[in-house]
């Protein structure tokens, strides 16, 4: 076990070094000068522009400049916006909570009613329910969220006016932030309605966040579950005049649900493309509308720093994910 | 001489006719395939015609008929079907027009994506050693970061618009190629037509794109399908942002980023650019898994 792990390791070294040397270099071929870009003012005098080369380092070669990125990056320094002065870890750590809490709820809705969607529709193989269900699902799969998300708006929020349009929580509330995650805080808070007032707030897009992850999902278990049933030992198991639900609940799901899990873990990084839009169209104030905010205001330290902490962030996550896959499948260990 | 070569030619004739034959049971057992296709080759249709077909020049604005209603809603105008926009434009004519720009789209990225990935693919599979091991390493960095955001910083990059959006998505899709032309690549190379050519003096030139590649298609075909409608979506979708097409291009994603603001007033200038994008990417996906379906033996018979 241990040799895999150093194993997916040692691959991830040079992909991680190769995204930081693509972050750095979006900055280099950008039409326009990187001193004043970085800097964020337009026009300066030669002095200060001599200054301000020389302060962050541009009047060295491109090698030496890249390796102080690097050596900045591991060291914890990723740079400082130039629209909020701040860091820009600093800023990804205050926002990040708010795409976790919005992609785990969105997450949990593609889990809890993908797998069992795509059960039900491998065991009534064929049928009316499985037609639906899998119709269903690839409409989902095609669906332009972006678009699903105002269609929801229109609805739910117009129409119906049952849920808030945009934000978080209702401006009404306000308490210092705990744990960054809004249904925790609210909680914590103590103050009434304000976690009914956060629920209202996450249930539309986490509905158009999940839509994708749960149509994927329940495919891919449709699929994994029919290739199980037609195994032997499922047969067996049938012949041995075991109940149909112990068949399919305990020995068909085991193994059909080795490949969902790494369909789950695929969908962290369309999720994470995904919270682009959805952030944006709700107005969430996560990492997915501070990219697009900052590519709008040609923050470029942020995209810099962004880009490469997101795709860390991603990386991260496929390796738990390869880890738990080699943990519960051992053939793939050897 | 010339007769077994003819007959050769007839032979060979035969059975692709026989093979299409097959591939055509196959697909057309499927019925949403079939559906798909359909409402494919409508949409080409109107994207070829949309001068014919549409009732209005796709920007020409009418100023007394701003945010009218569809034609069945009180106010409706028989001139504008599907009601117009916040400047007076015909929905109907600029849907129509739209069609142009997706498939447009569709095409090129997924042409892009193909050829670029075939090649370094095929590269990657046939030499193995070091020369695969910077591909794959390659493709790993692109595919570390999320690929809409990837695009969207690469648009932004070069510049916001049509060409830009298209060349950005083609390049984030391609790593999908590399990967599984190599796989396909490896798993052909070792059998024994391939030596056998090897040993008749086959250059590796040959081998590669005219040996081995021919059999490695079927994968490829349906991720060309895959693509076609993912790139539709990330168009549509860098449109929606303002980083895709700029107005007043009818494309339907950047239709559905003008109407933003009028989403609570004209739900009309909303719905229709999203259901055209859905309609498109859906026949295009439900084609894709026809295709899967007919061309992957391992699923043919379950």
């Amino acid at each position: 076990m241990l040799r895999f792990v150093l194993g997916r390791l040692a691959v991830l070294i040079p992909t991680f070094i190769g995204v930081s040397i693509i972050a750095f270099a979006f900055i280099r071929i950008l039409p326009g000068d990187p001193v004043m870009l970085m800097s964020g003012e337009r026009v300066m005098a030669p002095e200060r522009y001599e200054q301000i080369s020389r302060q962050l380092g541009y009047d060295r070669p491109l090698p030496v400049q890249y390796l102080d990125y690097l050596t900045d990056v591991l060291s914890g320094d990723f740079g400082n916006s130039i629209v909020t002065r701040r860091p820009v870890l600093d800023d990804f750590l205050t926002l990040f909570p708010a795409t976790l809490e919005l992609s785990f709820c969105a997450m949990i809705l593609a889990i809890f009613i993908g797998v069992p969607a795509g059960i039900f529709a491998a065991i009534k193989r064929g049928s009316f329910y499985d037609q639906s269900i899998m119709g269903t699902a690839l409409i989902g799969y095609s669906m332009p969220i972006f678009w699903w998300g105002l269609l929801l708006i229109i609805l739910f929020s117009g129409t119906l006016g049952w849920t808030p349009v945009s934000g978080r929580i209702s401006l009404l509330y306000y308490f210092p932030p705990v744990t960054r995650f809004m249904l925790i805080d609210s909680l914590l808070s103590g103050q009434a309605g304000a976690f009914k007032s956060a629920l209202s707030h996450l249930i539309l897009p986490s509905i158009v966040l999940g839509t994708i992850p749960l149509a994927v999902i329940a495919r891919q278990t449709r699929s994994a579950m029919l290739e199980v049933l037609s195994e032997d030992y499922v047969r067996t198991a049938r012949a041995k005049g075991l109940s149909p639900f112990r068949v399919v609940g305990i020995h068909a799901l085991r193994n059909a649900l080795i490949p969902v899990i790494t369909t789950i873990g695929l969908q962290v990084g369309v999720m994470l493309a995904g919270a682009i839009l959805t952030e944006t169209i709700f107005s969430w104030p996560g990492i997915g509308k501070w990219m697009v905010d900052s590519v709008f205001k040609r923050d470029y330290p942020v995209i810099q720093s962004g880009l490469l902490i997101i795709a860390g962030v991603i990386m991260l996550v496929n390796l738990i994910v390869d880890l738990l896959y080699g943990l519960i499948n051992p053939r793939i260990r050897h | 001489m010339t007769q077994t070569a003819s007959t050769h030619a007839n032979m060979q004739d035969a059975s692709r006719r026989a093979r299409l034959a097959e591939f055509w049971y196959y697909f057309s057992e499927n019925r949403g395939a079939v559906v798909g296709l359909c409402v494919f080759v409508l949409l080409v249709i109107v994207a070829l015609f949309a001068p014919l077909i549409a009732p209005h020049a796709p920007n020409a604005q009418f100023r007394d008929a701003t945010l009218v209603p569809p034609f069945w809603e009180a106010g409706g105008r028989a001139a504008y079907p599907l009601g117009t926009d916040a400047v007076g434009r015909d929905m109907l004519s600029r849907l129509l027009y739209g069609a142009r720009y997706s498939l447009f789209i569709g095409v090129v990225v997924t042409f892009l994506a193909l050829t670029t990935g075939i090649i370094i693919g095929t590269i990657a599979g046939y030499f193995r050693g070091w020369v695969d091991t910077v591909i794959t390493r390659l493709m790993d960095i692109i595919l570390a970061f999320p690929s809409l955001l990837l695009a969207l910083v690469l648009v932004a990059v070069l510049g916001p618009g049509l060409n830009n959006a298209m060349i950005a998505i083609a390049l984030v899709q391609q790593p999908h190629y590399v990967r599984l032309t190599r796989a396909a690549v490896m798993g052909e190379k070792s059998r024994d037509y391939v030596t056998a050519a090897r040993v008749a003096g086959a250059g590796n030139f040959r081998l590669m794109f005219r040996t081995i590649l021919p059999n490695c298609t079927a994968p490829l075909i349906v991720q060309a399908a895959l693509s076609f409608s993912t790139a539709i979506l990330d168009a549509a979708a860098l449109g929606f942002l303002g980083m895709g097409a700029q107005p007043p291009t009818p494309e339907w994603g950047t239709m559905l980023a003008e109407s933003r603001e009028f989403i609570l007033r004209a739900w009309w200038v909303v719905t229709f650019p999203g259901l055209a994008i859905l309609i498109t990417v859906l026949a295009i996906n439900l084609m894709g898994d026809g295709l899967r379906d007919a061309l992957d033996p391992k699923l043919k018979r379950s």
